[in-house]
């Protein structure tokens, strides 16, 4: 699931920075990710996982992180497979 | 009249600078126009409202350059409201045109509640874009007593 959000963060986060430097928990806001940018990632997530983001989880912090991406998709998606 | 009362009265200056908020943003229209064509209505349909979207109805590049005003609005909007959690629906802020061509905020559901609770009673909103780039300035009067 880390691999994905990482490719849909280089699509579509525009980040000044390469996606790869960054560590899971690293805030991409801070890294560069402007408010516009967390809506293409919020869609581009929606289209990759066919989910979709209820109004309740379009928090700031859903999207700081690969690790909050993460557990937002997992709780919507259900568990990884092992 | 808040704005009618002398700016050279010990106090006052003080007063109106503690119950004003500014927010502003800046949003390149490409970014805007490339989300456009490649999320569609899906796109717009989760940002903009009905009356946003017919106000900025042309050629592609003049809709897109509408919407980002409009975003760059929006995000404003939020940085006046300053969310300490839940960040509102980006269609409870509304940026509703005047038929005389001016623009003015109209905030509903979470964004009006969160206006509500802090006081901010009038809201000012101007828009621009140029040179690929769209931007917005929001200016708001609070309750001097809830400012935080």
């Amino acid at each position: 699931m880390e691999t994905e959000i990482r490719e849909i963060l280089t699509e579509h986060a525009r980040l000044p920075v390469e996606v790869a430097s960054l560590d899971d928990d690293a805030d991409l806001y801070q890294a560069g990710m402007t408010s516009h940018a967390s809506v293409s990632v919020m869609l581009a997530l929606e289209d990759a996982f066919d989910i979709e983001f209820p109004e309740t989880m379009l928090r700031k912090s859903t999207f700081e992180s690969v690790s909050a991406i993460s557990t937002a998709l997992t709780s919507l998606v259900g568990a990884p497979a092992e | 009249m808040f704005f009618g009362r002398r700016w050279d009265q010990a106090g006052k200056v003080d007063e109106i600078l503690g119950a004003l908020r500014v927010g502003t943003d800046l949003v390149p229209v490409e970014h805007v126009a490339e989300s456009v064509a490649r999320f569609g209505d899906r796109y717009v349909g989760r940002v903009y409202t009905d009356h946003e979207v017919s106000c900025c109805q042309g050629t592609p590049s003049v809709m897109a350059a509408g919407l980002a005003a409009r975003f760059a609005a929006k995000e404003a909007t939020i940085k006046v409201l300053r969310p300490t959690g839940h960040q509102p629906d980006w269609r409870s802020i509304e940026i509703r045109r005047d038929p005389a061509g001016w623009c003015t905020l109209n905030l509903t559901d979470e964004a009006a509640r969160m206006a509500r609770e802090q006081g901010i009673n009038n809201m000012a909103v101007s828009l621009t874009h140029e040179a690929g780039m769209a931007a917005a300035v929001v200016v708001a009067v609070c309750d001097g007593e809830k400012e935080r």
